[in-house]
């Protein structure tokens, strides 16, 4: 008998069917990889066997005993722990307090927190997770975190351990640690299920993988008999190329920073420029890079481009004209496009509808607008439909929540916003961060095809594969300086690295094939060509 | 200066402060409650009005003292119940609830305070709690006038301070409450069902707020007559911030200002001929205020509080 099943479990969220008649088994000691794109319904049919959704049909079995739907409890006992994508963990108390919380009576008159304390230190002896128990969570690296939502889960005498992307906020270095957790749990008899839609990590720790698309079960294979490409094509249901970069030539320049500077005005820090003197030219038909650690300007570059902030010193020109104020409406208005870093945050209004996030960069202008002052409600919905279609964006209608698409769908609809007016400039600040396979290319392929077309476009990222493959030119940001951009083709992964980490390039080995204005920091001309 | 020296060391101070702080310390500790669970209570005001008059309407209408302080409480658990309903199960605004709470549950006592007494010219009296002098403690000088020569309500909410804390802090009930507050996912993962855990709260500490209301009187005075509980309500909210959500500095905070509310009123009686009287309404307020400012800030707040938890639902 196996340990759990998974009886045509479906799901819906309104009229989104997020898992549909979804069926299969686990048995001890296997670890099944849950492999789908985001939004294909992983996390919802997790969230139903721990007890947080009761799903419209179906059952789950546990040693062929029936789980009461939609209670965490009973899902408790039953053996079942889940390491939450979200941690769920209260930040402002102890690793104690945070494991021991429904361990015991709430109407016992008080703690046993010494044996606990033994408890939790012999596990994470036996585990080798290793954690202080009497530490704030809000003390905790996010690798310690996780071993504390798994040593909860075991704590609890978990069978079943669930890993909802585990890996997503770990360093390579904790990933590592965190696989090999993994794998002495499954010699002790455990059963795992792992979500992920790394492919690497699903070929390195799972026995079994189940791929789900659009919340449905589409294939199940032995990890053995699988590999990278059919796994991709499993989960994406086609083909995933990544787009080449065409060769064009360039027309003319559409930004031009020059000497530009922004100051640091918050007093507490350093008062290093947040910009020092940056010299960047985009022009028609390329994709320019910004390489570089995260934290060295660049959102303050981004920002800049976006109408957010203004130049201290140093001329923004757009266009052929100076951009002397700081308005992101005025900006986008004479042709700019934006993909802003954090798309929660800083890109849609969750809580709004997909049709009023469609036209917030755009209000005061027909079709919108009716005189410029009322929204033609009518013309906006038709548009959103338009665009949902032209960018297939899956959701619910234009009227549905804008919080409620995955982030892949989110980040279309903010691809629609931004590219449906054909804007001359593209600033794309990470657009990929925490997509998919399938989003990202399709990313991608709106940028290429937007270079195409004429447009220039500026691609900031932390990703140093992404922004060879896409850019014609690539600069690096290193505390507030830009260096000057060097032709892709003829820098090498290393060199970039050894720029993100303040080394000069020699500027003489690149030829420039732009008019830029090289500052060469003098005192470090001595250093090696970098390689 | 010398006046109000003398007015520091002497032992009608003291006792003057321990009786006007019964109610700010009840007040405060049903409020540190809610909010411990993540949930604001601006209901505070008018429940503590609909204890006052429900407490002294059980005695006025020939019930004891003591099951009218029960009778008290438990109209807090009713209006704790009403709010919960709003905000925890329906998660609406808890700000629009509770003050929506407090305009319902004041106007509601007055209401039933006329329909039963619709006659009453001068508000009628009851017997009020007296004052039960400890034996012994009572005899040390200041100290025993001060802390041990006060009404039983008195005895109960200093009580309720330490026994607060280690419910809070010391019980599994507490540390899912805190929880609660703090991240109420943490909670459900758990296998523990938040709502249920934050309706609880919400209703114990509405009790305690009725309890508060009823101190007034039933033995601060013996009467209930419009508008007497005067901001109290709102006094609490201030104190749980200044108290950064502790039951023992909320029981300092509320020392402090009961303090200055009994010097103001001495200080009246010495200066008032001096300096308009209003003035010495105002200090207390005035100083509390700039305590607020300095304490604030350093304030951390639960990290849950205002967030309504909805279950199953999609985010």
């Amino acid at each position: 008998m196996a340990l759990l099943a998974f009886h045509n479990i479906t799901k819906r969220f309104g009229s989104l069917v997020a898992n549909d008649d979804i069926s299969f088994s686990l048995d001890r000691g296997e670890v099944i990889a849950l492999l789908g794109e985001n939004g294909a319904g992983k996390t919802t049919l997790m969230n139903i066997l721990y007890g947080h959704y009761t799903a419209d049909e179906g059952y789950i079995e546990v040693d062929g005993q029936k789980l009461p739907a939609g209670q965490t409890d009973a899902a408790i006992n039953a053996g079942i722990g889940m390491v939450h994508q979200h941690f769920t963990l209260a930040e402002n108390l102890t690793v104690l307090e945070n494991i021991m919380l429904g361990t015991e009576s709430l109407w016992s008159l008080g703690q046993k927190r010494a044996p606990a304390k033994a408890k939790l230190a012999q596990m994470s002896k036996d585990y080798g997770l290793k954690v202080n128990p009497d530490a704030r969570i809000a003390d905790l690296s996010v690798g310690e975190r996780q071993r504390v939502e798994i040593l909860k889960a075991l704590y609890r005498d978990a069978r079943v351990l669930i890993l909802d992307e585990p890996t997503a906020v770990l360093t390579p270095q904790e990933a590592d640690s965190l696989f090999k957790t993994l794998k002495s749990l499954t010699k002790e008899g455990f059963a795992i299920i792992f979500i992920s839609h790394k492919l690497h990590e699903i070929l390195a720790i799972s026995t079994r993988v189940e791929v789900l698309r659009r919340g449905k079960i589409v294939g199940s294979i032995e990890t053995e008999k699988a590999d990278r490409k059919l796994l991709a094509e499993m989960m994406v249901g086609r083909t995933v190329e990544r787009p080449v970069l065409e060769q064009m030539t360039i027309g003319k320049p559409i930004v031009e920073l020059e000497d530009v500077s922004v100051e640091d005005k918050n007093k507490d820090t350093s008062g290093i420029p947040k910009l020092n003197q940056v010299n960047l030219t985009v022009h028609q038909h390329e994709i320019v890079g910004i390489a570089g650690v995260a934290g060295n300007g660049q959102s303050t570059l981004a920002d800049l481009l976006s109408g957010l902030e203004k130049p201290d010193a140093g001329t923004f020109t757009l266009l052929g004209n100076a951009v002397t104020s700081a308005s992101p409406a005025d900006i986008v208005h004479r042709g700019v496009g934006r993909i802003p870093e954090d798309r929660h945050s800083s890109g849609v209004v969750g809580e709004m509808m997909l049709w009023e996030n469609l036209i917030s960069e755009d209000l005061r202008h027909a079709p919108v607008s009716k005189a410029g002052v009322l929204i033609d409600r009518k013309a906006c919905l038709e548009r959103a439909n338009k665009l949902i279609d032209a960018f297939d964006i899956r959701c619910e209608g234009p009227e549905a929540e804008t919080k409620l698409l995955s982030g892949g769908n989110m980040q279309k609809l903010i691809l629609a916003r931004a590219l449906s007016p054909q804007p001359d400039f593209i600033l794309a600040n990470q657009p990929v961060r925490g997509l998919d396979e399938g989003a990202i290319a399709y990313v991608h392929g709106q940028l290429l095809a937007a270079r195409k077309r004429g447009a220039a476009v500026l691609l900031i990222s932390e990703d140093l594969d992404e922004l060879f493959a896409l850019c014609d030119r690539i600069a690096v940001m290193y505390h507030g300086n830009l260096t000057p951009s060097y032709d892709a083709k003829t820098l090498t992964t290393a060199e970039v690295g050894l720029m993100m980490a303040g080394t000069n390039h020699s500027e003489q080995t690149h030829s420039e094939n732009t008019n830029h204005s090289v500052t060469t920091n003098s005192g470090n001309e001595e250093q090696p060509h970098a390689n | 200066m010398m006046d109000i020296l003398e007015i520091l060391v002497s032992a009608g101070f003291w006792a003057a402060t321990i009786r006007i702080v019964s109610p700010l310390i009840l007040g405060t500790l049903g409020e540190l409650i809610c909010e411990r669970a993540g949930v604001l209570n601006l209901g505070i005001e008018g429940i503590m009005t609909m204890g006052a008059m429900s407490g002294w309407m059980w005695v006025y209408m020939g019930g004891d003292l003591w099951t009218g302080v029960m009778f008290a409480a438990f109209m807090g658990l009713i209006f704790g119940l009403l709010h919960s309903i709003f905000t925890v199960y329906l998660g609406l605004s808890q700000h629009v609830t509770g003050i929506g709470i407090t305009l319902f549950a004041s106007s509601l006592s007055y209401y039933v305070y006329r329909m039963l007494l619709p006659d009453a010219t001068t508000p009628p009296k009851i017997e009020p709690f007296q004052v039960y002098e400890v034996p012994f403690l009572s005899e040390i000088p200041v100290i025993g006038e001060a802390l041990f020569s006060q009404t039983p309500l008195t005895y109960l909410a200093l009580i309720l301070v330490p026994v607060v804390w280690y419910v809070l802090y010391k019980t599994p009930l507490g540390l899912a409450v805190r929880m609660a507050g703090e991240n109420p996912m943490a909670v459900e993962a758990q296998g523990i069902n938040v709502l249920s855990i934050r309706t609880g709260a919400v209703m114990v500490g509405s009790a305690f707020m009725a309890v508060g209301g009823a101190f007034i009187t039933m033995s601060a005075f013996d009467a209930f007559f419009f508008g007497m509980i005067n901001g109290r309500g709102w006094i609490c909210i201030a104190l749980v911030i200044f108290a950064s959500w502790k039951p023992g500095k909320a029981l300092i905070g509320a020392l402090l200002f009961a303090g200055l509310d009994a010097l103001q009123v001495r200080a009246q009686q010495t200066a008032g001929a001096l300096i308009p009287y209003q003035f010495f309404l105002m200090m207390p307020y005035i100083l509390s205020i700039v305590a607020m400012v300095i304490m604030a800030r350093k304030a951390s707040y639960p990290k849950a509080l205002l967030v309504p938890f909805r279950r199953g639902e999609r985010t």
